[in-house]
């Protein structure tokens, strides 16, 4: 007889698992032209019951697994932001895959399957459930980046992905079990407590550490961890950068927060260098490599290294603050996104889809709504108030400024001004050029009504930014509470 | 501080917004949107004017206390709220944008033809960010409004402007935010010094140490120098104004230059006395260097906008001489100045606007003799020209007068260096008015222009009168003025008495 009560934790993961598998078996069995459309409702509905379940379950700290797993408020918030993530990018991908010849069922299952191993990799509280929840992950990213296998551009991409994913898999699991063979022991909690009360960390403790570092940067596309970035975020179909660009950064960044924060709380000295020259790199080449792109999917890869780098430097603070103003960001970052793959899932001419910024010529004139929706997720990205993107830059350089991070924030700042001048080179095109040809209307309702919904978010975000921040707030505390 | 128990400030600066929003579901052919827009956005901006004339007969001039004040939470966790107010320095910069904002709408009303709707609704935001900028009683809030200046105009140089609009709107755009980005990461340290609030009249009491003092006012004057603008760092403001449509050159000149200058008032010198006392020679140098360097160059220019944009250079170094010569006379006549500056500057580049429209150049050597077929548009461009170079009787007077006697009576130097400016000032003025006005009229296109419409003349009254009646009788304006600047020259006299007879204390104990 076991004891159920220490898998009650992990409910909704089980949940969507069982839920996943029985999945393939529909589309096994479905007619080979329905089973798309079944399974990616079906889908559809069991993420929406998955982030249910999360939200019923609770945001009380529980253990499960014998400390393998862990759920509180911080899990919870980030659970949901990557449930939401992973949702609008299945309903976003529907036209997408029809039309480039990648309608087959498999798709909707593998982003579920990716979708789980986010999930585990937030609730992960051991190093070992970490690594599952990541190669998890990973290897169903690995191939829905290379979905279109037909086509050079997105097996190159899948392949460049793998190889560079598995190196830093294997760094991170290096890392891993160098911090087992000084501290003698994998779980968070545990490793806390070693951490305590070791009087100095032993070199190959902190060895281990920048190997862990170096794999965790490598999965949030961190200068100088960054290169496959672009070219992953070019080749793979666009659907799938869509979702590339949201779920597995916030999933990823959560386990740094985490591993960060929790069991290495105590050497911050030791990771606070590491981060703060990860982030003031990341900033920089964010800002200035985006400049030359003509490719509007590579500019996006530019745009979130420069993102990362400024959510890190809410981590670099290393303070309670600093923790919640990395969610905000998150938060931010994941809405201004969808909303912008959602306008470059849409970039098709005569049903033939284009990304170049070029072919957005002229767009405030043929397609107003389109145009100036794009017009406020490039303001926000570039952080100009009275957006949200603006608040997600405040509250991350109060945290660095609090934290005596002064300058941090000042390479910051300038950052920003640098990747301005290219958000705002999109809206010259859309707004100042004339068009040469008109791209076709957005189809689909799911399609505009994530577009509407993520425009008035940016928009509104002013008028009630204290719920947000309040829901970040209590998140990063329960990260410190253990 | 009285709670107002009527959110004033914030109907007036909101109602362009709610107008906004009206002109945005606008639906019928492209023609009745436009005439719909214009309406709408002219109904709005007259509304907000009303409104704010409402501020006006509701403030005690007397007072130099912040009044209709309200307060809403907003940031909790972080201790910001949503604070409105004005003083005797605000209140006019209030009545001046929601002022100039139906001028421009009118002044429109046939030069923008493509999308009227869309840059109806970039004028009413950008009246909203302005007027919500000079309101703001919290540095966030301000922050928001003053940056959130940036999108409309961006927009509004980029879409409706001229040739090089393009590299105008983002030279002008980039500038800015470098500026005033540096100036957050100053707010957010001060935040912080101040145990976590960003209040501005908490900020005013609180003494910030002087090493604080003197970074984070570099911080700050990085962003109020660019907007004012300083040399040198003024060269996006002729693009600017050369290639922006005439409403947008009225408000860059009108308003958004006078955020600048509002700016040093507002922060630089209640919250950073010492470190405006310390850089203040740095800041005289700059202002004497843009008045005479700035004057030369407009005398040689050909462009008539341009012309006119490097004199509110020079105007507005003026003005930050002023400010920094920290005597009541000077600081009043800053204002004035910086009031009169926006009606007279304004009119300037309407007056350009009314010729450009008919001829579509902007080409000074293209005119001439304007005198014998336009006799009513040479008035009042001669008027304005006049208040310009500081006639007396006209509203420039009062502003350089003050700003002299208070500039002689801080360093006499300076004051020497600003009345070389004023005599340049008049010479390219003059020089100007004689190129377009004056001669034989000899070219055929510029025989067959009409007299001002009187939409026109109705653009032009108010701004005649407002700058006679400050030219005449400038107590109106002057004495809710002064009592606010007297109690900013009491503070900040105070710090540096106390911050010198700190320094004394220490210098005793060794």
């Amino acid at each position: 007889m076991f004891d159920t009560s220490a898998f009650a934790p992990a409910l909704p993961e089980i949940a969507l698992a069982t839920s996943v598998l029985a999945l393939m078996m529909v589309g096994v069995f479905s007619d080979p032209k329905k089973a798309l459309g079944r399974v990616s409702f079906l889908a559809v509905l069991v993420l929406v019951g998955t982030a249910a379940l999360v939200v019923i379950t609770g945001t009380d700290y529980r253990v499960g697994f014998g400390g393998l797993f862990i759920v509180d408020s911080f899990a919870v918030y980030m659970k949901i932001l990557v449930l939401i993530a992973a949702l609008c990018g299945l309903v976003m991908s529907d036209g997408y895959i029809r039309r480039e010849g990648m309608a087959r069922f498999e798709y909707p299952i593998l982003l579920c399957f990716a979708t789980l191993g986010m999930l585990m990799m937030i609730s992960a509280n051991d190093l070992m459930s970490l690594y599952i929840g990541l190669e998890l992950q990973s290897l169903s990213l690995y191939v829905v980046a290379a979905f279109q296998r037909d086509q050079l551009r997105s097996t190159e991409a899948g392949l460049k992905y793998f190889v560079l994913g598995a190196l830093s898999s294997g760094l991170l699991l290096y890392g891993c079990s160098l911090i087992y063979g000084f501290a003698g022991t994998t779980n968070f909690v545990a490793l806390a407590h070693e951490m305590a009360t070791m009087e100095s960390a032993p070199t190959g403790l902190i060895v281990g550490l920048v190997f862990l570092s170096a794999g965790l940067a490598f999965k949030i596309s961190a200068v100088p961890f960054h290169m496959w970035t672009p070219d992953v975020y070019e080749g793979s179909p666009t659907s799938v950068t869509a979702f590339f660009a949201v779920a597995p950064k916030i999933a990823a960044m959560s386990l740094i927060l985490r591993v960060m924060l929790g069991p290495f709380g105590d050497l911050i000295a030791e990771w606070q260098q590491i981060i703060w020259f990860i982030s003031v790199a990341s900033m920089i080449l964010g800002a200035f490599a985006a400049i030359a792109q003509t490719n509007i999917k590579r500019l996006m890869a530019y745009s979130s290294i420069g993102h990362v780098g400024y959510a890190l430097m809410g981590l670099a603070a290393g303070t309670e603050d600093g923790a919640g103003s990395v969610m905000l960001y998150l938060a931010i970052y994941l809405v201004m996104n969808i909303g912008t793959f959602a306008v470059i899932l849409s970039m098709k001419i005569k049903d033939r889809m284009v990304e170049n910024i070029s072919d957005l010529a002229g767009l405030s004139k043929t397609r107003p709504g389109m145009a100036l929706a794009l017009m406020l997720f490039m303001f926000s990205m570039a952080g100009i108030p009275p957006l949200a993107g603006f608040f997600g830059k405040f509250f991350v350089f109060s945290a660095a400024i609090d934290a005596g991070l002064i300058y941090l924030a000042i390479i910051g700042a300038v950052t920003s001004v640098v990747s301005a001048f290219y958000y705002l080179r999109i809206i010259k095109v859309m707004y100042f050029d004339e068009a040469d040809e008109t791209l076709d209307a957005m189809e689909g309702k799911a399609m505009k009504g994530i577009l509407l919904v993520s425009s008035l978010a940016i928009l509104v975000f002013i008028l009630l930014p204290q719920t947000l921040a309040g829901y970040a707030a209590t998140a990063a505390a329960s990260l410190f509470a253990g | 501080m009285s709670e107002a128990s009527f959110p004033l400030l914030s109907l007036t600066t909101f109602a362009p917004l709610v107008g906004a929003l009206f002109v945005m579901i606008i639906r019928g052919t492209p023609e009745e949107v436009a005439r719909n827009a214009r309406w709408v956005a002219f109904v709005a901006s007259v509304t907000t004017f009303l409104l704010s004339l409402l501020v006006l007969v509701n403030f005690d001039g007397s007072s130099a206390e912040f009044q209709l004040v309200e307060y809403q939470p907003w940031l909790e966790s972080a201790g910001i709220g949503y604070k409105m107010g004005v003083d005797g320095i605000s209140v006019w910069f209030v009545l001046l944008s929601t002022l100039l904002s139906p001028l421009c709408i009118l002044a429109s009303w046939r030069s923008i033809k493509i999308r009227v709707r869309e840059y109806m609704i970039a004028f009413l935001v950008l009246e909203t960010m302005m007027v919500g900028m000079f309101c703001a009683l919290d540095m966030l809030v301000f922050y928001i409004f003053f940056e959130g200046v940036l999108l409309p105009m961006f927009l509004i140089i980029g879409v409706w402007g001229g040739g090089r609009r393009i590299y105008a709107a983002f030279k002008f755009f980039l500038y800015t935010l470098l500026g005033s980005i540096l100036m957050l990461v100053a707010v957010i340290a001060m935040y912080f010094a101040a145990g976590h609030t960003t209040d501005i009249p908490t900020l005013m009491t609180t003494q910030f140490p002087r090493d604080m003092q003197m970074i984070i006012w570099l911080a700050f004057f990085a962003s109020f120098a660019v907007k004012v603008p300083m040399w040198p760092v003024h060269t996006w403001l002729p693009d600017a104004h050369v290639e922006a449509p005439t409403a947008g050159s009225v408000i860059l000149a009108g308003v958004l230059l006078k955020m600048g200058g509002y700016g040093f008032l507002r922060f630089s010198i209640p919250m950073m006395p010492l470190a405006s006392d310390a850089y203040a020679p740095l800041v005289f140098a700059l202002s004497c260097i843009a008045v005479v360097y700035t004057s030369l160059v407009a005398l040689v220019q050909q462009d008539m906008k341009k012309l006119i944009a490097y004199s509110s250079i020079a105007h507005m170094g003026f003005v930050t001489a002023a400010i920094f010569s920290m005597n009541e006379t000077a600081v009043a006549g800053s204002i004035i100045q910086m009031l009169s500056h926006g009606i007279v500057s304004g009119a300037l580049f309407l007056c350009v606007g009314v010729v450009y429209d008919r001829l579509h150049t902007r080409e000074i050597a293209r005119y001439g003799g304007l005198a014998t077929n336009m006799p009513r548009f040479a008035l009042v461009f001669m008027l304005f020209t006049m208040a310009s170079v500081g006639l007396p009787g006209t509203s420039g007077f009062v502003g350089e007068f003050l700003i002299l006697y208070g500039a002689f009576e801080h360093n006499t130097y300076v004051a020497a260096f600003l009345a070389t400016g004023m005599i340049l000032g008049a010479a390219y003025m003059l020089y100007l008015y004689r190129r377009v006005v004056f001669g034989a009229l000899t070219k055929d296109d510029v025989k067959a222009m009409l007299d001002m419409s009187p939409r026109e003349i109705a653009i032009f009254v108010p701004l005649i009168i407002l700058t006679l009646w400050m030219g005449i009788y400038p107590s109106t304006f002057l004495d809710p003025i002064e009592v606010s600047v007297t109690k900013l020259v009491e503070n900040y006299d105070a710090a540096l008495a106390a911050a010198q007879s700190g320094a004394a204390l220490v210098t005793g104990q060794q």
